[in-house]
């Protein structure tokens, strides 16, 4: 258990890598690049956790009575995610773009029309 | 490169990727460890400024710096979308068919509307004493009036939608963070300072300037992923190609058409109900 | 056995995020999408993080498998013409005219 969590995260963002790299839909890709994301909240907010701690709000317990979680990570992890799906919109807004501009969203289709 | 070598590659770089990132696990501190040095001193910094939801702290007090990049970051994903999206002069806007919505369906939306309307601005309001704040309590409240669109149908989502009005609150939020770090320079201290009275802890009016940040962010972001929605939608449902349009999707028209006769009358009666 | 449901959301996290890879239709891609959304979810509330878990529930559950819909539908529109004939390369030689 003490190394399991970074091993998902790990996971997450190898697998997310590989589906990026053989991804034949633009859009399966932007999913895949929300995967490699994943990963890092998930490192992230493993990193932070501490075992018998609780969250680290105090409207409902007393300050230090209970040991609490990093609250750091958990801020950095929060923003990541909003600001992930705008970027993520950000890129399909692109994958519109291509769609509309070349007919196609399959990446190796759109390297054969460049040449 | 060829499809298999490219494979090749692949495996190989994922593989190394793999053997790195193990060996670095081994090197993190031990999941679940007491040994948090900077989450203990963040924790105290926060109860020393009567914010009893220390990530809020965190995120608008003790690193409000980074979080002005993050959402200066949403403020350009947002305008590079809306830029991306526009309507281009080979396009044309089809005005939206009335759609007909089972009964149980509309009732429910309409219900949970302004029930999720509510819960969104208490979470950005509450952002200081509870779990919550502007990022999560903004989205919901987008989502919340998106529930027009499922309950009614996509005109009835238009007309409350003015986009350049939540063009305008979007830059507005953004400005706002900006002014209320400048508030710091004016009152002597440092940008981005917490300069306003500190409150009592766990009371509305607690953590100085963090409630002020948070409603910022909760405008920002609310009017941020409306417009970013708005315009997925144009798109998906209203701006078509002149070019393509005549045979891009003529079961999809022809649907609409046939529907929208039928239905049109009946739409608007039912509008004169709601 | 107390770290049985951390267990179990881990567990979770890595199906979903496996099948929102493996699933190659961008279209189907978009459920397993937001159930890895659903799962970040459960599994930041265990791990003590409420204000985390409440975004990605808003994000990961509605927000991108919504916006990914939308795209694929926008480009399934723009892209089923070119199963006929040669109708895309006729508007891809249009448009490289024009941007000259």
């Amino acid at each position: 258990m003490t190394v399991l969590p970074y091993l998902v995260a790990a996971w997450l963002f190898l697998i997310g890598c590989y589906g990026l790299a053989t991804s034949r839909d633009l859009i399966h890709a932007v999913g895949c690049l929300a995967v490699c994301q994943s990963s890092t909240y998930v490192l992230l907010l493993a990193v932070g956790y501490r075992d018998g701690g609780t969250a680290p709000v105090f409207s409902d317990i007393a300050p230090g009575s209970r040991p609490v979680v990093d609250p750091v990570v958990q801020a950095m992890v929060l923003t990541d995610v909003v600001i992930g799906a705008t970027v993520t919109a950000l890129l399909l807004a692109l994958v519109v773009q291509i769609a509309k501009r070349h007919g196609t969203v399959d990446p190796d289709e759109l390297s054969e029309l460049r040449g | 490169m060829s499809r298999g070598l490219r494979r090749w590659v692949l495996a190989l770089g994922l593989l190394g990727t793999a053997v790195l990132l193990v060996l670095a696990a081994r090197g993190l501190p031990a999941f679940g460890g007491s040994a948090h040095p900077y989450g203990e001193r963040a924790v105290h910094a926060a109860l020393d400024r009567h914010t009893a939801n220390t990530v809020a702290a965190v995120t608008f007090d003790q690193r409000s710096f980074d979080t002005l990049g993050e959402e200066s970051i949403l403020f350009g994903a947002v305008l590079g979308t809306v830029v991306l999206l526009r309507q281009t002069r080979d396009e044309n806007r089809l005005p939206p068919q009335p759609a007909r919505v089972s009964p149980p369906v509309r009732r429910y939306a309409l219900l949970a509307l302004p029930v999720t309307l509510l819960v969104g601005l208490y979470i950005v309001a509450h952002g200081q004493l509870s779990p919550g704040g502007g990022f999560q309590g903004g989205i919901v409240v987008a989502t919340a009036l998106h529930l027009l669109y499922i309950a009614v149908d996509y005109r009835a989502l238009e007309r409350i939608r003015p986009i350049g009005l939540y063009e305008a609150a979007d830059a507005a939020g953004e400005a706002a963070y900006v002014l209320l770090g400048a508030a710091g320079l004016l009152a002597g201290t440092a940008f981005l300072a917490n300069v306003l009275p500190y409150g009592t802890l766990n009371t509305l009016a607690s953590g100085g300037t963090v409630p002020l940040f948070n409603a910022a962010i909760g405008v920002e972001v609310a009017c941020g992923v409306v417009v970013l929605l708005a315009r997925f939608l144009d798109q998906a449902v209203e701006i078509v190609s002149t070019d393509a349009d005549a045979d891009a999707d003529p079961d999809a028209d022809a649907d609409s058409d046939t529907d929208a006769d039928a239905r049109s009358h009946d739409a608007a009666g039912e509008e004169a109900d709601t | 056995m107390t770290d049985l449901p951390l267990l179990a959301g881990l567990a979770l996290v890595v199906a979903a995020a496996t099948a929102t890879v493996l699933v190659r239709d961008p279209g189907r891609q978009a459920f397993p999408l937001a159930l890895l959304g659903l799962a970040l979810g459960v599994l930041f509330l265990l791990l003590q993080a409420p204000d985390v878990a409440l975004s990605q529930l808003a994000v990961g559950c509605a927000l991108t498998p919504l916006m990914v819909l939308l795209t694929v539908r926008k480009a399934r529109r723009r892209a089923r013409p070119r199963g006929r004939a040669d109708a895309a390369p006729a508007r891809l030689r249009h448009e490289e005219e024009d941007r000259e």
